[in-house]
């Protein structure tokens, strides 16, 4: 299919973005990197009337590091999150994860900010940023809002941004007491996970993020709070029922638990030293 | 008769080379031309809508705004079309029995699939098309849908062509001895089990499509086509949109694959050529990846309850099968939708000496897209019946699977001879195949690696099948049945005056290398290098009359087309040479580009004698006549098949955990007679493997039930892909036919055909230690550990 006409704008600023993106209001959507937009407008499920490319934003550039977060520009593709050293001392989660994010050809095209923009519930993305804690730097006409990961999710394809763009991510920098697991169960690489989990371990408490199980990017409390106080595996995996698994075609919600089970034991075997 | 074998043993003889194709640089640097590659002044474009229900009735068609709107040139209903176009009927009488009804390009009145065209709209971009039939209101009213075949012969069933009465197609019943009894008999041991096979699709790279390009002045239509039959597609333009045969050209340029599914007759496609023959201007249809997936056809989708009984000895005393198959709402023109259900009752059991058979095979109408054939049309299905009982029953008597078939497959010394079906077979070599096989794979070392892991939990499992495969048909393929498909090929090679060849075939190239091996072929048994031979193929009006290249019938039949007319070329040549040198026809011959002594001595530069002969016809006798240009035909006349045979293994390893199957290694030895190309070859049936494990683990088309295609993108249909494939190492046997000089069967379906019985053998192999078993294709990660669950 091809895609409906549609203006393309190319601001060379955030403020310009953002002033294209007010007065267009619904009609408008930005393209960070076209992964998945591109293909949904092809197939007509979105049609947006005009397409502001953040392409040029160079505040939505560049990786640094400030204090102990790293502060990463949401217009970073996934080719130079992998590639950048500071990323991969200071984050290492993310040379476990970001090899199973698609393909060589999407990671040089897609983004950071336009995998979390779009919150797929079984993109890798959101669930790491949900299990490093990370904080989304979101800029609208009323200025710079930080929002937490945890409260950035809010169900399918729905976050709590408000008419503003993200510009950054910061994420901590990772310590000595700090531990890493990914594990994602696909039938073929570079797919969307049946079922898969990020798992940050700080000293003996746990953040562990699952995705491609349920509406969004999951935590479930009592699951980390089992996993703090050493319960026994299948104690554990129990926790897994306070989530509502999707039925899909590759995989009933009986099956997404028991591959989110899968999942979790195969991260925390591979955890990080 | 053997053919004689200095043309395949001399120095400087191509055929059975590994030649590099001489395409591959061509289309690797982006300069193939392919159909959505033609752009023709005054082009305009296609797009449809389409039936976004399994069966409504069409109650009304609104398409006045879509008229209106900005690019569009015209806006086609069925009804429209239909005075246009005569309707057709995928029937041959050689099928006895089956039925099916009048298809138009367009829906009339009623619907019967998701995805049907309905209307057609004509614009001056793709996208303004798309746009307009977003403006065209058509009212439906939704009717109940005959979805799953398992209830479409059910009384109560939604009824899809109330003419017919019920929704039955076709059926048959082959029984040949008495399987009852044998299965009776004290110490015979009998396997029962219920296969089901999802239904998958082709997902050809490049997409259907076609440009039509109609020229009033001369009444003429020009087709560029991206497919494998084009003298068909002339007859069937012809036929049904009275235009005379020869003033309709279907040309194939760069075929992106095809599989099977760009030899049928679709909708869009006639509706296409229909337009440019009423706008009299080209029009273009490109189907996008949707489309394909809801209006290419479909294969497989058949349930099978199955017996097979062994003897405590591991003699099988026999096969009885019951296949019931689901071929959406029409059976597919002109080479019907039955040709899939008769290859399972036919080919099952092929490669297995047995007495007792019976066989009942049901195709049934549904609310889904058309079932047709596509590679290795029935293939997997009749080796997974009959391999995979045939392992089933292995482990109830607790024989080795190679033992069990060493007992049971035919000897290679026993042709010719027939199948427990009438099947005629000869040339063939599952013995030596299977032997081959397990010294490839070093099967004793693989099944001790095999016991050895699963001590640490690994789950490895080895299955293996011997199948047969149908090449090389002859007229009683279809010809026989009334359809316009033509059984022979034809080859003619020319000598041009700088002393290259042009040859031209029948056969056509969709990415396989047919082009590769005619020029092979040609340089080979004519004598010039095989950069001097230029090739044409695809085009109806530069070409000689023939099928095209389905039912690997390529190699085999236009192959020995091409060596006949060679031969015949090379005769005419020397005939020419012996008068100009004064000297026998017999001491002559030629090589490298020259006529030359027997020893190899150069007489006289072809060129030298092209250029004497076409330029200065002076020199020559007036009563010699040269002839530098030669045709020959073929056909397979003393068989209706050539069968092929082949071994093959797989290694897997299951994820109880998971449900997850990673294939470790496969290996296939395969017999197609002469092989041609070694390159070419095994690419074939690497492919075919690949296509054959995307069928048994992760390709299937899922409809609601309610008949709505769930899976129609390349995220959610899963096709197999490079990191998941194993090595898949090959070896050949070769057992040239003796049906043709060349010796060549076919060999472009066996992986597709073998694989996935391969692949189910090897995974209940891993299963078996936990008393589980599958009998569900495609084997995916939820079926599996269902299976597993289920187990004793």
């Amino acid at each position: 299919m091809k895609a409906p006409d549609f203006d393309y704008l190319l601001p060379a600023s955030l403020d310009a973005a953002l002033a294209m993106l007010a007065e267009h209001g619904g009609e408008a959507m930005p393209l960070a990197g076209g992964q998945s937009l591109m293909p949904m407008m092809n197939f007509r499920v979105a049609a947006p009337e005009v397409l502001i490319d953040l392409a040029n934003l160079s505040e939505l550039r560049g990786i640094s590091i400030e204090g102990d977060t790293i502060r990463i520009g949401a217009m970073t593709r996934y080719a130079e999150l992998m590639a950048d050293a500071d990323v991969q001392k200071h984050i290492p989660i993310f040379g476990l994860a970001l090899p199973h994010i698609a393909h060589d050809a999407i990671r040089n095209r897609g983004t950071i900010g336009g995998s979390i923009a779009l919150a797929d519930p079984a993109a890798e993305m959101p669930a790491l940023l949900r299990a490093l804690n990370a904080i989304v730097e979101a800029e609208g006409p009323d200025g710079t809002r930080m929002i937490n990961a945890d409260d950035f999710f809010l169900g399918m394809f729905e976050t709590a941004l408000d008419g503003e763009l993200i510009k950054a991510l910061h994420i901590p920098v990772a310590t000595s007491e700090q531990r890493f697991g990914f594990h994602e169960l696909t039938q073929r690489h570079g797919d969307y996970a049946l079922a898969g989990v990020a798992v940050v371990q700080t000293s003996n408490t746990y953040r562990a993020a699952f995705f491609g199980v349920a509406d969004r990017a999951t935590r479930v409390p009592d699951l980390e709070q089992a996993l703090e106080q050493q319960d026994d595996m299948a104690s554990v995996l129990e926790h897994l029922g306070n989530i509502d698994f999707t039925d899909d075609l590759k995989a009933n919600h009986t099956t997404r638990q028991r591959l989110a089970g899968v999942a979790l034991k195969r991260a925390l075997k591979g955890m990080t030293v | 008769m053997t053919g004689p074998a200095h043309i395949f043993d001399k120095p400087n003889r191509y055929i059975g080379k590994p030649e590099p194709r001489a395409d591959a640089a061509r289309l690797l640097q982006g300069r193939g031309s392919y159909v959505d590659d033609q752009k023709l002044p005054r082009m305009v474009h296609a797009a449809f809508v389409r039936s976004p229900h399994a069966h409504a009735k069409i109650l009304s068609i609104d398409t006045e705004d879509a008229r209106a709107a900005k690019g569009v040139i015209a806006v086609y209903s069925g009804e429209d079309l239909a005075a246009h176009v005569t309707p057709y009927v995928g029937t041959l009488t050689h099928l006895a029995g089956l039925r099916s009804m009048p298809q138009h390009p367009l829906a009339m009145e009623v619907a019967r699939w998701q995805g049907e065209p309905v209307v057609m709209v004509v614009a001056t971009s793709r996208a303004l098309a798309e746009d307009a039939c977003e403006l065209v209101y058509v009212d439906f009213d939704e009717l109940p849908a005959a979805v799953d075949s398992e209830t479409a012969l059910d009384l109560e069933a939604p009824v899809i062509h109330p003419e017919l009465g019920n929704n039955l197609a076709w059926e048959r019943d082959m029984v040949a001895g008495d399987i009852d009894a044998a299965f009776a008999t004290p110490g015979v041991h009998v396997v029962e089990r219920e296969f089901r096979f999802g239904r998958h699709t082709g997902v050809t790279l490049e997409s259907r499509g076609t440009v039509c390009d109609y020229d009033p002045s001369e009444n003429q239509l020009t087709v560029y086509y991206s497919g494998q039959a084009p003298h068909m597609m002339q007859v069937i333009f012809s036929k049904h949109l009275d235009l005379p045969e020869e003033n309709i050209r279907v040309i194939s340029n760069d075929v992106g694959g095809s599989f099977g599914i760009k030899i049928h007759t679709y909708g869009d496609e006639i509706a296409t050529a229909a337009a440019a023959k009423l706008l009299k201007r080209p029009v273009k249809f490109i189907a996008d990846r949707f489309e394909s997936f809801v209006t290419d056809i479909h294969a497989r989708d058949h349930i099978v309850k199955a017996k097979m009984g062994v003897t405590e000895a591991g003699t099988i005393v026999g096969i009885d099968f019951d296949d019931l198959t689901g071929i959406g709402p029409f059976s597919m023109y002109p080479r019907t939708s039955a040709i899939e259900c008769n290859q399972v009752l036919n080919l099952t059991g092929a490669p297995y000496v047995m007495e007792n058979y019976r066989a009942k095979g049901r195709v049934v109408f549904q609310n889904k897209t058309l079932m047709c054939q596509y590679r290795a049309v029935g293939h997997p299905i009749a080796m997974a019946i009959a391999d995979g009982l045939l392992e089933d029953a292995a482990r109830k008597i607790g024989m080795d699977p190679v033992a069990l078939r060493e007992i049971n497959l035919m000897a290679d010394d026993s042709y010719p001879r027939s199948s427990a079906t009438g099947m005629k077979l000869d040339d063939l070599s599952h013995k030596r195949a299977l032997r081959k096989l397990t010294e490839l794979m070093d099967y004793d070392a693989l099944r001790d690696e095999r016991t050895e892991a699963r001590k640490n939990g690994i789950y490895r499992g080895i299955g293996f099948v011997s199948m047969v495969e149908v090449t090389n048909p002859s007229p009683m393929f279809y010809g026989i049945g009334g359809a316009p498909i033509a059984s022979q090929d034809g080859a003619t090679v020319r000598l041009d005056a700088g002393g290259a060849l042009h040859v031209s075939s029948s056969i056509t190239e969709q990415g396989q290398g047919t082009n590769a091996i005619l020029a092979q072929i040609a340089a080979g048994v004519f004598g010039v290098d095989l950069n001097r031979v230029k090739v044409t193929t695809g085009d109806t009006a530069t070409t000689p009359y023939g099928g095209g290249t389905w039912a690997s019938r390529g190699a085999g039949i236009g192959g020995e087309a091409m060596l006949q007319a060679a031969q015949a070329l090379k005769d005419q040549v020397l005939e020419v040479a012996g008068v100009m040198l004064q000297t026998g026809v017999e001491t002559l011959d030629i090589q490298g580009g020259a006529v030359t002594d027997l020893n190899g001595t150069i007489r006289l530069p072809l060129a030298d004698l092209a250029r004497t002969v076409y330029y200065r016809g002076n020199e020559l006798p007036n009563d010699l006549n040269p002839e530098l240009v030669a045709t020959r035909h073929y056909r397979v006349t003393d068989f209706p098949f050539v069968f092929t045979n082949g071994a093959m293994a797989a290694h897997v390893e299951v994820d109880i955990e998971t449900g997850f199957v990673k294939v470790l290694h496969f290996w296939a030895v395969e017999d197609c007679g002469r092989v041609i190309n070694p390159l070419l070859v095994d690419e074939q049936i690497r492919g075919g493997v690949v296509q054959g494990i995307g069928g048994a683990l992760y390709e299937e088309c899922h409809y609601s039930p309610d008949g709505q295609f769930l899976n129609a993108t390349m995220a959610d249909y899963m096709v197999p892909m490079a990191s998941e494939m194993p090595d898949i190492t090959i070896a050949h046997i070769e057992t040239p036919t003796k049906t043709s000089v060349l010796g060549a069967k076919g060999a472009g379906e066996a992986g597709t055909g073998g694989a996935p019985a391969a692949i189910l053998n090897a995974v209940n192999d891993a299963l078996s230690p936990m008393g589980a078993s599958i009998w569900q294709m495609p084997m995916t990660p939820e079926r599996i550990l269902t299976a597993l669950d289920q187990a004793d």
